[in-house]
């Protein structure tokens, strides 16, 4: 399937590559560099190009372009998917993907590669297993390596692989045993200019980090499931049990995994936490610009918003920016264009404002286009950790105590309420995390 | 051969070595030789005794190999490292090997001696790893040698190593097509293959291989699609994939009732909105004038109901394949479900965006009723990539009716307010085609567009008018003052396609603009010499027009403009001028044609239909790549059209008499082998094809009676009778087969009759065994000589029980245990002819006696691939696999405790017997039986150093002095679990060897059973409410929705005992939990339909969570 795999930066050096099958001359890159030269911007890149003896599929993350090249009919999202799947296992191993970490790393990136694919076809993919084949990078270990002569590769062999959980590793050990999830909601929104919600929905998503011994089974319900219409689940979790109780019951895998994703039905009306007051003109006499914005607190909930930030694209004409801002600083990227004003957090009874002039570059048109602005922000509550009252299967037979964690969370009402672990007898701690978040969302001028 | 001359003279000395390398390196003599000098230590360091060396510089070498460079000079060094005992170089120079071994493949085939080792590693991930390897070196010299090594791991007994295998089959295929039909054999035993590691590799071997041999998937549909969740992510989007071709070509059409309306509405796809009711009135009208009414076929709809769950998966290449499974597959009215797990794709990464928005763009002009509720989730925002923001105006378009169309046209109108020029150029498109396709917005629209004329952006003026010009042909008369609004535009506009468009727009409703036109054509005649072609080629065409329909003004100016064309320095447009005076200019030479030139320039020309890219895509399977770039892609596999008439379904029927004929077969074959060649195989499929309906039809009618009247004999306590009834019926079955088996087979030998003989034997024995209850006795007899068979087949009885009362969609899993059943006499088998055997060997080649010449190792792995399936699922399945299928009486599941491979030849077995243990009643009796497959006798088993939850006891089993090569002996031991399923650990000790065991108990055998009238039982239960009530509603099985089969299955997967009940739609259970005593109550009560309700009363409350788990599975199962 996948025939060879180059990594390319941004200015367009190959600086790794790996073939599956025979080799395929690196000279096929120069077709992909032809789109990339006519592209503005790399995310326009075309991630699938013919060219006359191969395809290429190409996968855009952190600065690189991961670059593959298939032979023959090949599902393209299988490609996709298992190169962004690449990509999430270097960010595991060597904490950011990048080329300099690619470069230092480049035996063990080798290593990874070779196992991960046999014959172009996926073989391991689940970070787990591969951890267990080859070791991830730290420093005590390369030291320890130099010293010893030791290695890198595990010298036991995986047998996650070979078994019906492949995405946990066996014999886990703990001694702090802990299971935490976060919880976190993005409101995709589009509001026009008056602050009218054009289109508005919530995305869910459970993250988890869970170090626990052996081979706890665990099972999570919710207050209110119905609210969930739509969702995707980690391969660990019985998807039999969800359609039938709406619980969630799953052996996890170790360490740092997406539980799920799910999107809140549409029929809930979504709480927009803050409106935008927002004022841009450009005047046709004299090259400038004026801006105004304001930002308040709408639907909160009583919570607080955190990590307030607008960013503006602003038009090509835009030269500099000469303005004032309440709270917070702002900056404004000229080669990008780009104006950042990072608030942090909103005080409902000073609220930030930004103001000032825009000036222009000299002759250039009144530009046209309004420039829409892109929200970040961030409503955090943070959930009981540590409870000690875990259900396991241990304590059963003194007190079944029905375990809830509860509160108010996030703005679909979500709420996670029971936890129990079955399999395993020690009591871990645990702690749920509710954090709503902007996710896609845009105030159009 | 510089590569091998180098190899010799390395002993001789490194400056020799250096030569070859100037050959094939053309880089400048100053980098070259710091290059020449580190390869030099290099080759040092790899020679060196050193691990630590030679793995430095065996990463130094890899490094070199991802920059892409040169570092082939160096095989002959590194290729003596690959029995390196260093797990990590040992890698290192396998990567190395694969990627330069096609480059040396005379030095490579040093290296291959050292994975045929591998190959017979007792390690099964040694074994992997060298075939994987060794398939990966493309030296056409080993095709033989990989082929036997594919055809040896696809018998292996781990199923990692068979995945392998199957990993390695599309290596050797590309190495040499020639191997292919050998290799679809290989393929085709392992689609046989039940366990998941294995399924996806072998399909993904079979789309590369052999993707035009469908019937070799009729036999494992209905397993593929049963095993589909628990596969593997990569393998389920080759699975699916595979299986749309599949049903494409195997079932009909689930909306042929509706393809005929459907065409007459596709002709309209765009028109009206009623379209959506009037299908569906169409729909309620349908079955009237039905010609034959449509009935899906189950396997069609096991396939739509697989795979659903899997629209849930996080991996977008998955929910892309179950979408277009659904698309291509599903019945209208069921596509809908994949909407939103493709509009949830779109959160994702923006290449997984491109690719679903694509497919999603198709998806719409064929069903767009299906994502009109989603249409909001398609609106762009300014951050989204260009492409990305194309491909959403386009679904937005596609979506687009009357009903919505004000609302997507408002968005729109932000849209042009763009900085992104392309983008606003293709929404202005898209406004244009919204308005052609729906009729009451075009004026909306075309307004809308002429207001953008005055717009600053030249690309969007140029755009605009494009658009207005495709408009304006519908219905130019009312629109002459937009006409003259463009005529002045020529002044200021600059783009050439827009001035042309203007152009050819006046040219050709120049009677509607009769003053301007030919103003017009004054100025361009003036700036004629300066415009780009396509204006020059609409100046002279203009010219034309006006000339015709108004020489007097513009005679004068047409023979100027053809006179500045005539000398042009484009011929087209040169050309073009001689052909236009010819034509219009009438001459005394001028042809007949002239007279016809009005005609010809001022025809009504039909508007042109703006139409979706998208449109016809779906002839492609969507997402697959030929559909992404609308051409076919190498190796791209045709999606079938519908067959007229479904052909024959009964070729995916599994029989499960089936197993014990292969059985039958393999004994025979194992035993007498004359020429057994690959089509007899397959012929004999053939003949049992044929056969087949005769079998069916005997099981169909005695099934059900048969295991009705064991069942109430089992019910009413006399277990013998259930076992004489069953042992029966089977000898029956086999003899009728043995009848035509023989037939086929007369002239073999007597070998085989033999075999029969010994597969008789057992169920003779079994009578005499179930009359004898005495455990003591049964041991005894056990040892005598074959105890296992005995055992497998009490299995046999209760398989062919269950089996028969199973559904189609556990058919499969009845052959496992089938086959689990074959695997289970086949060991002790062995101990009889094994005796001179010198030592175990993991190829399963030795396994049977009369060792046959190599020529047949095909006919071995065929053998050995069964038996290895079987012992897999015992190893893999022991946790997942309930005992639901167990029958109540003496018949156990037996589990796997060591395997005779770790074991070194000595295999332990372990069931749970369900007899009270008399040393102690507050513990299960684990029965466990030793067989020493070994060459050397075992002395002094015992165990030791257990290692238990606290609470947990355990009393051990008295030690056996001796079990002598060959022999089997029983033994019981007593666990109190305490009731938990905690597993106990312990060690088991020969006189020489320790191994780590452990015992886990399914919750069922952690109770026995108590009887209870019915008063006491409603009496407890009223007891053990509220927090010890657990209630869990089911869909009975469809096998299972009478009482008896309730019983069994519960009976089966509990050790419980029914509790009399005067209804018949309930079934009272009860029984105690062995430690601590307290009761355990389960009720099943039938409703309606096949709907039931599970009680299960505990006051112990994970016991009675678990139960109900395990039961819910055994009677949905």
């Amino acid at each position: 399937m996948i025939h060879s795999l180059f990594l390319i930066n941004h200015s367009g050096d190959i600086f790794l590559e790996k073939h599956w099958k025979s080799v395929v001359s690196h000279s096929v890159c120069d077709y992909f560099f032809e789109a990339k030269e006519k592209a503005v911007d790399p995310e326009d890149v075309p991630p699938v190009l013919q060219t006359p003896h191969h395809y290429l599929i190409t996968v855009h993350r952190d600065q690189l372009f991961f670059l593959s090249v298939v032979q023959t009919e090949v599902p393209p999202l299988f490609v996709i998917e298992f190169l962004h799947r690449v990509a999430d296992t270097f960010q595991d191993y060597f904490g950011e993907c990048s080329e300099s970490v690619i470069k230092d790393n480049v035996v063990t990136v080798y290593e990874l590669l070779e196992e991960m694919l046999d014959n172009g076809f996926p073989l391991a993919t689940e970070s787990n297993i591969l951890k267990e084949l080859i070791r991830p990078p730290t420093i005590l270990r390369s030291v320890v390596n130099t010293l010893t002569g030791s290695s890198n590769v595990g010298d036991t062999l995986p047998t996650g692989q070979l078994s019906t959980v492949p995405w946990r590793r066996a014999d886990v050990k703990y001694t702090n045993n802990e299971a935490y999830f976060d919880v976190i909601e993005e409101i995709d929104a589009i509001l026009d200019k008056s602050g009218t919600t054009v289109f508005a929905e919530i995305q869910g998503v459970i993250e988890a980090c869970v170090r626990l011994t052996g081979m706890p089974d665990l099972t999570m319900s919710f207050m209110n499931p119905r609210l969930l219409d739509d969702v995707s689940f980690h391969p660990c979790v019985r998807f039999k049990r969800w359609e039938s109780e709406r619980t969630l019951s799953f052996i996890p895998p170790d360490g740092h995994f997406t539980l799920m994703n799910y999107h809140v039905s549409s029929q809930n009306p979504v709480a927009i936490p803050v409106y935008v007051k927002q004022n841009i003109s450009f005047f046709e006499s004299g090259p400038c610009g004026r801006l105004d914005i304001t930002i308040g607190p709408k639907q909160t909930m009583g919570k607080t918003v955190e990590a307030l930030m607008v960013k503006i694209h602003m038009p090509k004409a835009v030269l500099s920016a000469n303005l004032t801002a309440t709270q917070g600083n702002y900056t404004y990227d000229l080669p990008n264009k780009l104006l950042i004003w990072d608030i942090g957090k909103l005080n409902p009874q000073k609220l930030p404002n930004l103001k000032g002039i825009l000036s222009l570059q000299a002759g250039a048109a009144k530009p046209e286009d309004n420039p829409s602005l892109n929200i970040d922000l961030r409503i955090q509550q943070v959930a009981i950790s540590g409870s000690p009252r875990f259900v396991s299967t241990y304590n059963w037979a003194t007190v079944f105590s029905h375990c809830s964690i509860c509160f108010s969370p996030l703005c679909t009402g979500l709420k996670v309420s029971r936890l129990e672990m079955f399999g395993e007898k020690y009591k871990p701690f645990k702690g749920v995390k509710y954090v709503t978040k902007a996710g896609k969302f845009q105030v159009r001028t | 051969m510089s590569a091998s001359s180098a190899f010799n003279d390395e002993k001789g000395g490194s400056s020799s070595v250096g030569e070859p390398e100037y050959g094939h390196d053309p880089a400048s003599g100053g980098i070259f030789s710091s290059d020449y000098k580190r390869h030099d230590d290099l080759k040092e360091m790899l020679d060196s005794n050193k691990d630590s060396l030679k793995l430095e510089a065996m990463k130094r070498i890899v490094a070199m190999i991802a920059r892409g460079k040169n570092a082939s000079d160096l095989f002959p060094a590194v290729v003596k490292n690959v029995a390196c005992k260093n797990i990590e170089v040992k890698k290192l120079v396998y990567v190395y090997l694969v990627r330069y071994a096609e480059e040396q493949q005379d030095l490579a085939l040093l290296s291959i001696s050292t994975f045929q080792r591998g190959l017979k590693d007792p390690n099964q991930l040694i074994r992997a790893s060298a075939l994987r390897v060794l398939s990966s070196i493309r030296v056409t010299i080993i095709v033989p040698i990989m082929m036997l090594a594919i055809k040896e791991a696809a018998s292996d007994m781990s199923p990692y190593v068979r995945k392998t295998a199957a990993h390695a089959i599309p290596k050797l295929y590309s190495l040499d097509p020639e191997q292919k039909d050998q290799l679809i054999e290989v393929i085709e035993k392992l689609l046989a293959d039940k366990t998941t590691l294995v399924a996806g590799s072998v399909v993904m071997a079979f789309e590369e291989v052999c993707p035009e041999r469908i019937d070799l998937i009729h036999k494992n549909y209905r397993k593929l699609c049963n095993l589909l969740i628990d596969v593997e992510e990569w393998g389920q989007v080759v699975i699916i994939n595979m299986l749309t071709r599949y049903a494409r070509t195997q079932f009909l059409n689930p909306n042929m009732n509706e393809s005929l309306l459907e065409e007459e509405n596709d002709k309209t796809f765009y028109g009206s909105d009623d379209d959506e009711e009037e299908e569906k009135e169409k729909k309620a009208e349908a079955p009237l004038p039905r010609r034959k009414p449509y009935v899906m076929d189950p396997d069609h709809r096991l396939l739509l109901r697989n795979t659903k769950p899997l629209l849930q998966s996080r991996n977008a290449a998955v929910v892309m394949a179950v979408a277009q499974l659904y698309f291509h597959l599903a019945p209208k009215v069921e596509v809908g479900v994949i909407a939103k797990g493709l509009v949830r794709l779109l959160r994702s990464h923006s290449e997984v965006q491109y690719v679903v928005l694509q497919n999603v763009a198709t998806m719409t002009i064929k069903r767009r009723g299906m994502f009109e509720p989603y249409l909001k989730s398609f609106y762009i925002r300014s951050t989204d990539p260009t492409q990305i923001k194309v491909l959403k105006l386009e679904v937005l378009t596609n979506l687009a009716n009357e009903t919505n169309i004000s609302t997507i046209l408002r968005e729109f109108q932000t849209y042009i307010k763009s900085m992104d020029k392309d983008f606003v150029a293709a929404t202005i498109q898209a406004i244009g085609r919204c308005a052609t396709n729906i009729g009451e917005v075009r004026d909306t629209c075309l307004n809308g567009l002429v207001q953008l004329l005055s717009n600053r952006d030249e690309l969007v003026v140029a755009e605009s008018v494009v658009v207005i010009k495709k408009l304006l042909q519908m219905q130019p008369e009312k629109h002459s003052d937009i006409i003259k609004h463009m005529a002045k535009l020529t002044d200021n506009i600059q783009v050439p396609m827009a001035r042309a468009s203007i152009l050819w727009l006046i040219g050709e409703y120049c009677e509607h603009v009769p003053k301007i036109a030919p103003d017009v054509l004054r100025k361009m005649a003036k700036s004629f010499t300066n415009e780009e072609d396509i204006v020059k080629l609409q100046i002279i065409n203009l010219a034309a027009k006006l000339y015709l329909t108004n020489s007097k003004q513009t005679k004068l100016l047409t023979q100027y403009v053809l006179n500045l064309a005539k000398y042009d320095q484009n011929y087209d447009i040169r050309d073009r001028a001689r052909f236009i005076r010819q034509l219009i200019v009438p001459t005394e030479k001028s042809g007949a044609l002239s007279k016809y030139a009005k005609k010809l320039f001022l025809a009504l020309k039909p508007a042109p239909v703006l139409e979706s890219p998208f449109k016809d895509r779906d002839h492609f399977q969507l997402g697959s790549l030929s559909h992404l770039l609308n051409a076919k892609a190498g190796g791209y596999q045709e999606l079938p059209d519908w067959p007229e008439a479904a052909p024959d379904p009964s070729v995916r029927n599994v029989e499960v008499k089936d197993s014990v004929f292969s059985l039958l077969e393999r004994v025979a074959t194992l035993t007498s082998v004359p020429e057994w060649t690959k089509c007899s195989s397959r012929e004999k499929r053939k003949e049992k094809k044929v056969e087949k309906p005769f079998y069916s039809d005997s099981e169909g009618e005695s099934g059900p009676t048969e295991s009705a009247d064991s069942e109430s004999d089992s019910a009413s306590g006399s277990e013998i009778g259930s076992g004489v009834v069953g042992s029966g019926s089977r000898t029956a079955s086999e003899e009728s087969e043995e009848g035509s088996e023989s037939e086929e087979e007369e002239e073999k030998d007597k070998k085989m009759m033999t075999a029969k003989k010994e597969l008789k034997k057992p169920v003779q024995e079994s009578e005499s065994e179930q009359s004898s209850e005495e455990e003591e006795e049964r041991k005894r007899e056990r040892k005598k000589s074959k105890p296992r068979k005995s055992e497998s087949d009490d299995d046999d009885d209760s398989e062919s029980e269950s089996s028969r009362s199973e559904s189609e969609d556990s058919e499969s899993e009845a052959e496992v245990k089938k086959k689990k059943k074959a695997a289970a006499s086949r060991p002790p088998a062995k101990p009889l002819k094994k005796e001179s055997k010198k030592e175990m060997s993991l190829l399963d080649f030795d396994d049977f006696e009369p060792a046959p010449p190599p020529h047949v190792t095909p006919l071995n792995s065929f053998l050995s691939s069964s038996l290895v399936t079987d012992l897999e699922g015992l190893s893999l399945s022991d946790a997942a696999l309930s005992p639901a299928t167990l029958s109540p009486s003496g018949a156990m599941k037996s589990y796997e405790l060591l395997h005779r491979i770790r074991g070194e030849g000595l295999s332990v077995e372990y069931c749970f017997s369900r007899q009270p243990f008399s040393p102690d009643a507050n513990m299960v009796a684990v029965q466990m039986q030793f067989t020493n497959s070994g060459a050397a006798d075992t002395k002094s088993l015992h165990m030791e150093d257990v290692k238990l939850q606290s609470g947990m006891r355990v009393k051990e089993f008295p030690e056996i002095e001796l079990l002598p090569a060959g022999e089997t002996a029983t033994a019981v031991m007593g666990i109190d679990f305490c009731d938990s399923t905690q597993a106990a650990n312990f060690q088991l000790c020969t006189h020489t060897k320790k191994f780590f065991v452990s015992i886990q108990p399914p919750v069922g055998e952690l109770m026995r059973p108590v009887f209870l009238t019915e008063n006491e039982f409603k009496k407890e239960q009223g007891q053990l409410m509220g927090m010890n009530e657990l209630s869990e509603k089911l869909t009975l099985d469809a096998e299972c929705r009478n009482e008896h089969a309730i019983v069994q299955r519960v009976t089966a997967a509990a050790n419980l005992s029914r509790v009399p009940c005067g209804s018949d739609k309930e079934c009272r259970f009860a029984g105690r939990t062995v430690t601590s005593g307290s009761l355990v109550l389960a009720t099943v009560v039938t409703k309606e339909a096949a709907s039931a309700q599970l009680t299960v009363n505990c006051e112990k409350m994970v016991i009675g969570t678990m139960l109900v788990k395990d039961v819910l599975l055994a009677l949905t199962q």
